[in-house]
């Protein structure tokens, strides 16, 4: 047994590792956050350029060929550089839905572009009634001529406000909660019926909710088969939990970094505050929450890819279980160990607080995930 | 023992229900129970209305034009206050500073500033802490040296509470450098509009500007403004600490934010049924609720010893840990429930006026900036770590 990354996956990571140090200042980060675009246009067409958007796709594509160990070293990079590109959007939820259920002409035309980062993707699964549960799909596509005509409303599409191409889910037959009769659909984004309430998020990304008023489309724009896409779906967000892990890890790892230095350096009554049993205690314990995270990261990695099974669903709810709550406890018991300068805007521990919080809310929490645990016991 | 109001009690409460009833300003009870921004105007307004009522100082004597209620009063115009919306006071006037003058000051402190704080006149802020001094307040260092008949002030304090909004501060500066930390600071009220003073925001991670940091540059304080005898400014500070952790275990507001949850709850779906019916989470909401119920009785119980007079113990400590928690832990309920709507920042659904869509529910906006903000809960007013390091020592004798 070997849990350390092979000399390729190493370089791999310590390329992304220089390329966020050099970019990705904490005061670059929120100017980027707060233009239009919400992201660096530059920094995305760097990781272009160095073949990053390309990792998980086949080498025919200019990619990798990479899986889930490789996927993970570069969103644990993004993750501790705070970075905000749409890489899990585009290149691993996008990218891989298109993987698995597109045909040819569907792949030939959207896979190259977002394997460059040419193209970008945004992916739409979940409604407003839906919470967690991306079966529980409104959203209706009726047929109309050749085609289809889509109509309902899309919830939180991180990167649907910039995105070329949407990958919607929406229902083809059945009723509102049903797994079989969802159906995906790509949708350029500029096709007519789309609205977009665009928003900040409050972990510093930009999204939107998606209006779809009548959108009209070819037959072309069904992204395989019609009904069947409730699978697809479930694979593929498996792979993007893996993928979130990652990020989790990195962001972890420099939050905890943040608070042990602060805790060395901050002085109360004439010592560092890390003399305080209370505090030496509560930093353990968030290193030992982050080496929870840690294992089920790598655990997670390890089944990102491989066909489904009852096994890799188990893993992968009890992996977003873990990095949800040791997420949440890091930032909040890393916000009171730093006491009121870990919750200023200026300082950016209180980021990557607001972050892990949040990666707790994308793709189910850990409720939801834990519900989805038990439910499989009977399984096994 | 009997758990029961009196019947005197319970006149009372209807006369505070009535006066909330005909009173408080609908917009601003709607600001306060969805937890929207109030402006310096929501608060002045409701102080008018309490100061003309004779409401507006709670814990002063009459002969200053206070109500003289009883604990039991107090705590009645709390709970009724918070149920009806009605925003807290700002306590660093009516609360903080004024016991002190009260209690220390000279009479012509007393003639020149209590008025005023009843009247609106005067908004002051609280400034002990310093970028070194935390929870290690007796360390600060902001300098007032005595030059005839003024003090120079030169120094900088941080974390201003709404620093923004004031014209004076009441500040710890240290009077004497050669004797013991605590022996050398005294309690000044300065005038915010004194040359040398700059004010400067801090951020939160929310996006509010809610705290301030000041900076002091030969700031020229009239000896007058001193409040009791140079150098003893610790006790009154301390004397001042008892009065704010009191209030710190925001049962009422608790219960509000407990309503405002349920609210949340019932109106999100998870599965096409109401959240609140969710086995999981409908738990998550009763213990809670649990906690709460216990937390409150500890509050009554609190409340009831002291009736007959004097201050509370350090059982104050314990019931400020486990009231701050138990918001924090409403407040963490109620961002779980908008689940994905937690994520994006609607800032134009943070103020009431608002008038287009709502992007999920109505209340859903302030919910993760609200849970952002206040872990501050379990940080100011004495760090919940300081509270169990007070307990210990002077309950447990550890
Ligand atoms: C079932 C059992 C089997 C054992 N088997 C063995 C054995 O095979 N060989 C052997 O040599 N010993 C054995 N022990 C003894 C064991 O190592 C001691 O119990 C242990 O070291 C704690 O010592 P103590 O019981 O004297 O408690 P104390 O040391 O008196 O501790 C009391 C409490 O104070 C806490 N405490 C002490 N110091 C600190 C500190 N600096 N900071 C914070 N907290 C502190 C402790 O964590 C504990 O909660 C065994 C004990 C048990 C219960
Ligand atoms: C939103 C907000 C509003 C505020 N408003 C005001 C205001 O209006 N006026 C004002 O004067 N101040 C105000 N404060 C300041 C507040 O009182 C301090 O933040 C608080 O005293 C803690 O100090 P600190 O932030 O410097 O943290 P530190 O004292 O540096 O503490 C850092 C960590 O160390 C722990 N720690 C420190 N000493 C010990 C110990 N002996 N044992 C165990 N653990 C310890 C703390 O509990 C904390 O977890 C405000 C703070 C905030 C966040």
């Amino acid at each position: 047994m070997d849990f350390r990354l092979n000399e390729e996956q190493q370089m791999l990571q310590d390329t992304v590792a220089r390329l966020v140090r050099g970019e990705y200042s904490f005061e670059k980060r929120l100017e980027y956050s707060e233009s239009e675009l919400g992201f660096s246009a530059d920094f995305w067409k760097q990781l272009g350029e160095l073949g990053l958007t390309a990792v998980p796709f086949p080498e025919e594509l200019g990619g990798f060929g990479g899986t889930g160990v490789e996927v993970q070293s570069v969103m644990t990079e993004l993750g501790r550089g705070l970075c905000i590109e749409p890489y899990l959007q585009s290149v691993v939820l996008g990218g891989g839905l298109i993987s698995q259920a597109g045909n040819s002409e569907q792949k030939e035309q959207w896979l190259g572009g977002i394997a460059t980062g040419e193209v970008r993707a945004a992916v739409g699964l979940q409604e407003p009634q839906s919470f967690y549960n991306l079966n529980d799909v409104e959203t209706r596509a009726e047929k109309s001529g050749d085609g289809y005509v889509l109509n309902g409303r899309k919830a939180v599409v991180i990167g649907g406000h910039c995105a070329d191409v949407l990958v919607v889910s929406a229902r083809t037959s059945g009723d509102s909660r049903d797994a079989d009769g969802i159906s995906l659909f790509l949708i350029p984004a500029d096709a007519e019926g789309i609205e977009r309430r665009t928003y900040p998020t409050i972990d510093g990304f930009k999204g939107c909710d998606l209006f779809l008023n009548n959108v009209q489309l070819g037959p072309d724009a069904l992204l395989g088969d019609e009904g069947k896409a409730a699978e697809v779906i479930e694979y593929q967000t498996g792979r993007a939990i893996s993928a979130l892990c990652g990020e989790a890890v990195g962001a972890m790892e420099v939050a905890c970094d943040l608070t042990l230095e602060y805790l060395k350096q901050r002085k109360q009554f004439g010592v560092p505050i890390g003399r305080f049993q209370v505090l030496q205690h509560r930093m353990v314990d968030m290193m030992s929450e982050l080496e929870q995270a840690r294992s089920m990261a790598i655990l997670a990695a390890s089944v990102a890819d491989e066909p489904q099974s009852d096994e890799r669903r188990r893993i992968l709810a009890a992996a977003k279980n873990v990095i949800g709550r040791s997420g949440q406890f890091i930032s909040e018991q890393g916000i009171q160990s730093h006491g009121g300068i870990g919750m200023t805007w200026e300082y950016n521990f209180a980021h990557y607080a607001k972050r892990l919080v949040m990666i707790n809310h994308q793709l189910g929490d850990d409720d939801f995930h834990l519900e989805r645990y038990a439910a499989m016991l009977q399984a096994s | 023992m009997n758990l029961n109001y009196t019947t005197e009690e319970l006149a009372f409460r209807d006369e505070v229900r009535a006066f909330l009833e005909k009173k408080l300003p609908e917009d601003i009870a709607a600001k306060v129970k969805g937890f929207r921004r109030l402006s310096k105007e929501d608060h002045q307004r409701w102080q008018k209305i309490l100061s003309e009522q004779g409401w507006y100082a709670t814990h002063w004597p009459e002969e200053y034009g206070g109500v003289n209620w009883s604990p039991v009063q107090k705590h009645i115009w709390d709970e009724e206050s918070s149920r009806y919306g009605a925003p807290r006071s700002v306590p660093f006037g009516v609360n903080m500073v004024a016991p002190v003058i009260i209690k220390f000051g000279t009479e012509e402190q007393k003639q020149r500033y209590l008025p005023r704080i009843l009247s609106g006149e005067d908004w002051w802020c609280q400034g002990y802490s310093e970028p070194g001094a935390g929870s290690d307040l007796a360390s600060l260092k902001t300098r007032a040296v005595r030059e005839g008949d003024h003090y120079i002030v030169n120094g900088q304090k941080t974390w201003t509470t709404l620093g923004q909004h004031a014209n004076m501060i009441f500040c710890l500066v240290r009077t004497n450098t050669e004797v013991k930390a605590q022996e050398g600071i005294s309690f000044l009220l300065i005038d915010m509009n004194t040359p040398g003073i700059t004010v400067r925001p801090i951020i939160t991670l929310d996006g509010e500007h809610e705290v301030n940091e000041v900076f002091f540059e030969d700031v020229k304080v009239p000896a007058e403004n001193l409040v009791g005898e140079e150098d003893k400014g610790w006790t009154y500070a301390k004397y001042l600490l008892t009065y704010e952790r009191t209030g710190l275990a925001g049962i009422g507001i608790s219960k509000a934010a407990l309503e405002h949850l349920k609210g949340l709850a019932s109106r999100r779906l998870k599965n096409g049924k109401p959240l609140i019916e969710d086995a999981t989470f409908g738990q998550r909401i009763a213990q809670v609720e649990i906690d709460l119920m216990a937390a409150a009785i500890s509050n009554l119980r609190i409340i009831a010893s002291v009736e007959g007079g004097g201050m509370p113990g350090a059982e104050s400590s314990m019931l400020k840990v486990r009231g701050t928690e138990i918001r924090q832990t409403i407040n963490d309920l109620a961002r779980r429930a908008i689940g994905p709507y937690a994520i994006p920042f609607v800032e134009e659904e943070l103020d009431l006026g608002y008038d287009g869509d709502f992007l999920s529910d109505e209340n859903a906006a302030p919910v993760a900036p609200q849970y952002f903000n206040n872990r501050k809960l379990s940080i100011f007013g004495g760090s919940n770590e300081i509270q169990k390091n007070i307990v210990s020592k002077m309950i447990l004798g550890l």
